[in-house]
């Protein structure tokens, strides 16, 4: 049973480790600025826990297959240097490890949470509900209009709860459901929640954020690619939640501007 | 670790006392029962009762995600609205979710390893007659038992179980059934069966603590105590403090329910089309109070396995386990950190992003003592004499698996890293294997080992073995491949995958649904080994191991008083004295006399 055992750790570390190596199953190509940070934090991450990964199978299953009981009278073995060595190695090699992780990590991290977006980003509110992103844009003014929850109707598609009848900033708001944005432009989005938990997931942008309700959330991120991605909701929102979903489009600047004119209310 | 004296055994005129008042009657004996060992048992069967359950209703989401268009025989009968013509719907696919989750991280991952295997094991293991409060321990199943029934009866509610996960994250799970379907009855009987499972779990823990600190017989210091009794000790102490703070949290959210307070629910919410008469709560202080206790409740679940592997792998290895001192400092250093780490479950909830880096540098150091813990193992295999027993088998497969699951964690515990897998099935794969799988292997190990002593038969080898080997090749098959698909951006939770990027996963999910069905159907092995081993299994003597701790010192299974009016015997020997000469062979029994000193 013991060489069973080891044969089966060994043929799943080489196959799980085949399929990793492959990128069978992997991200889609970055396509944002800080999308290149994250990417080798990854990289590197993959490769020493791979390798911690294979070592301990592969010596677990070595073991295995070598120390069972043969009924010979042979006398156990203690480990050479008993636990001190695996302390100290331990301690050593997992606390290398993290150090650099965490110090690399940090600064991707802020990169993308702690930095500053550009003053020059363009603005976008974005708005989850049960099961829709909406997406605002300040129009020609620059300024939002204020939301007003007891506003909100979705029949008449006043999703953000503006009144322009009375709110000059807000008439000449784009309300779209879909979030389009020029290429090599930092963006800024505030997010925020109608009713449950929601989230705002890009794969392509290495981005995810949650709505949270009663919070208003900046993310800022540049799309470096003309392409056009799926948003989709990775917080648990209810029925509709795997069915959640807009579209991200990027597109040249002066598209995008031609875009933003076809778009403002009359 | 403290040489600390032992306290005295129990005294034995409160042993005669007791035997003059044994129970009789059936009510009193397997019903109602004082005796440790029968409510460790009680535990065991509720765990099995839940764990059926809840692997039914993963292979019915399984089967849906892996064949979405294939009817499922017979669910259109069970819920004829949730389920026409056999195919489920979305909220009947989260609910499912949702109590899955919660059937097996409350009533399998706690109940099974902690209060079950805890209860039955531990005070023949120090050489106590019984816990230290009998009635709170008979409550403590009990009330458990209820919120067990609580949760179940939510599937007859109309509108069905609730379907915010596991997790019940607040504004979702507070604002009633303008939230969506389940969301109203379902869920509020969520939140009272887990306040009420949160009682049980405080009589329990509090009862494992007093136990071991005081009902320790003579000579059974700490450092002779059992390495599994230290980690149900730990696992008490945590539960004490993780419980403690869900109950009240529990607490609030029922009241967000049904008094109409605010505490997690915030101002200006609109669900379906309706203004929400609340305002001043906060959604994220929810995810602060669940977290903190929901990672310790992680540790909750494996630590007890931690205390099972390292108990039963030196009886098969016939060797002591390598750095015993090590290994429980390593225990205390992890239940420590446990309490540091929550908020790297929120890294995304939009918490200030400074202390995502706080969060991510202890979750990171706790794979400092998990590292060294997984070390020990595999350095006590080194040169051994492996007798390759089920019991044993389960221990490597833990080790295994624990590995596994336990390098997915260095992914998560990084932000930058998390930005992008959080909220896939990679999250999802990493705590089946490191919570899921290596507790369930934990549980395997100790059912195998302790069975015997539990109904005084044998379980049959031969099937445990083919269990083990199906089981092991199939929890592969079924988790690693999540980890693939956390990397191509696979989202979790999602009851269909209608995404365009996502449709390349399909075949994957088409994979893993087969196998979770070939691992559920190995399952059935084991259970019907249980059963008719139960009755019909070969005897077990006192010791059929050749283990040395107290418990294999009594018959199996053992006497009502557990070690008869004398009370227990003096301790004298460290609990894995093996690959020694001793009078039985090669290992000496904790009760054995203290051997002459040499001149």
């Amino acid at each position: 049973m013991g060489k069973l055992f080891a044969a089966i750790v060994v043929v799943v570390t080489l196959v799980s480790t085949a399929v990793f190596l492959s990128h069978a199953w992997w991200m889609p190509a970055d396509i944002s600025v800080l999308g290149v940070g994250i990417d080798r934090q990854m990289t590197e991450t993959m490769i020493s826990s791979g390798v911690l990964f294979v070592i301990s199978q592969l010596v677990l299953a070595a073991f295995v297959w070598r120390y069972s009981e043969r009924g010979d009278g042979r006398p156990i073995r203690i480990f050479p240097g008993g636990a001190a060595p695996m302390v100290v190695g331990a301690t050593l090699l997992v606390g290398a490890e993290i150090a650099v992780l965490s110090l690399v990590g940090s600064k991707v991290w802020g990169g993308i949470f702690l930095s500053r977006p550009d003053p020059h980003a363009l603005q976008v509110d974005v708005q989850a509900e049960q099961f829709a992103f909406y997406f605002r844009y300040p129009g020609r003014d620059g300024r939002f209009g204020t939301a007003h929850p007891e506003l909100v109707d979705d029949a008449s598609e006043n999703f953000f709860g503006l009144d322009p009848a009375n709110d000059t900033t807000a008439r000449d708001d784009i309300v779209s459901a879909s979030l389009v944005i020029p290429v090599n432009r930092p963006v800024l989005l505030s997010l925020h929640a109608k009713d449950v938990g929601h989230s705002f997931y890009v794969p392509a942008l290495r981005i995810q954020q949650d709505f949270v309700p009663g919070l208003v959330i900046p993310i800022h991120f540049t799309a470096t690619k003309i392409t056009k991605q799926e948003i989709v909701c990775t917080q648990l929102c209810g029925l509709g939640h795997y069915n959640m979903r807009a579209f991200m489009e990027v597109m040249p600047e002066k598209q995008f501007e031609q875009w933003l004119e076809e778009q403002a209310p009359q | 670790m403290p040489d600390m004296s032992a306290a005295p055994a129990v005294p034995s005129g409160e042993s005669a006392r007791r035997a003059a008042h044994a129970p009789r009657g059936f009510l009193r004996k397997q019903v109602f029962s004082l005796d440790h060992k029968v409510i460790g048992k009680q535990y065991l069967d509720l765990a099995l009762a839940a764990v059926v359950t809840g692997m039914v209703l993963s292979w019915l989401m399984r089967f849906h995600l892996g064949f979405p268009d294939t009817a499922i025989p017979g669910l259109e009968k069970l819920a004829p609205n949730a389920a026409a013509g056999g195919i489920m719907t979305p909220e009947l696919y989260l609910s499912l979710m949702t109590m899955h989750g919660t059937l097996m991280v409350f009533f399998v991952l706690t109940t099974a390893p902690f209060a079950g295997f805890g209860n039955f094991v531990l005070p023949l293991q120090i050489g106590a007659e019984d816990m230290a409060f009998p009635r709170f321990n008979m409550m403590s199943f009990w009330v458990t038992f209820v919120a067990f029934l609580v949760l179940i009866a939510a599937f007859f509610v109309p509108q069905g179980p609730p379907l915010s996960g596991w997790t019940a994250y607040a504004p979702l799970s507070a604002i009633g059934k303008d939230a969506g379907p389940g969301q109203g009855t379902g869920q509020t009987l969520w939140v009272i069966s887990i306040a009420l499972f949160c009682v049980g779990q405080l009589l329990g823990s509090l009862n494992f603590i007093a136990t071991t600190l005081d009902l320790r017989t003579r000579g059974m210091t700490f450092s002779r105590l059992p390495f599994s009794t230290w980690a149900w000790f730990i696992t008490a102490v945590m539960a004490l403090i993780a419980f403690s703070v869900l109950l009240p949290a529990c607490v609030l959210l029922l009241l967000d329910r049904v008094a109409g307070t605010s505490f997690f629910i915030p101002a200006g919410l609109v669900a379906s089309d309706r203004l929400q008469p609340h305002a001043g709560g906060s959604p994220l202080l929810w995810q602060h109070l669940f977290w903190f206790f929901g990672h310790p409740e992680v540790y909750i679940a494996i630590l007890p396995g931690f205390g099972i592997i390292s108990q039963i792998l030196p009886v098969f290895a016939r060797k002591p386990l390598l750095g015993p001192r090590v290994f429980v400092a390593c225990l205390i250093a992890i239940a420590f950190l446990s309490y540091t780490v929550w908020g790297h479950h929120m890294f995304l909830s939009g918490m200030n992003p400074v202390s995502a880096t706080l969060f991510s540098v202890p979750t990171l150091i706790i794979t400092i003592p998990a590292t060294i813990v997984t070390l020990l193992w595999i350095g006590t295999v080194y040169g051994a004499r492996l007798r390759f027993t089920t019991a044993a088998l389960f221990c490597l497969g833990f080790i295994s698996v624990f590995v596994t699951g336990g390098i997915s964690g260095f992914f998560l515990a990084q932000p930058s890293i998390d930005t992008y897998l959080h909220g896939t099935y990679f999250v999802v794969g990493h705590f089946h294997f490191v919570m899921g799988v290596a507790a369930m292997f934990g549980i395997f190990a100790g059912a195998y080992f302790w069975f015997p002593k539990m109904y005084g038969r044998m379980l049959d080898e031969r099937l445990g073995k083919l269990h083990f080997v199906l089981t092991l090749i199939g929890v592969y098959c079924i988790f690693m491949p999540m980890h693939w698909l956390g990397l191509a951006g696979n989202v979790r939770r999602y009851s269909a995958f209608t995404d365009e990027y996502m449709q390349g996963s399909l075949p994957l999910h088409r994979f893993i649904t087969i196998a979770a069905l070939f691992t559920g159907a190995a399952q059935l092995i084991f259970f019907f080994n249980l059963i008719w081993s139960r009755w019909r299994g070969s005897p077990a003597p006192a010791n059929p191991w050749q283990a040395t701790t107290l418990e294999w010192s009594v018959s199996s299974p053992p006497p009502p008083d557990n070690f008869g009016r004398a009370g227990a015997p003096p301790v004298s020997h460290g609990p894995d004295e093996y690959g020694v000469a001793g009078p039985g062979g090669d290992y000496v029994m904790q009760a054995a006399p203290p051997q002459p000193a040499t001149a």
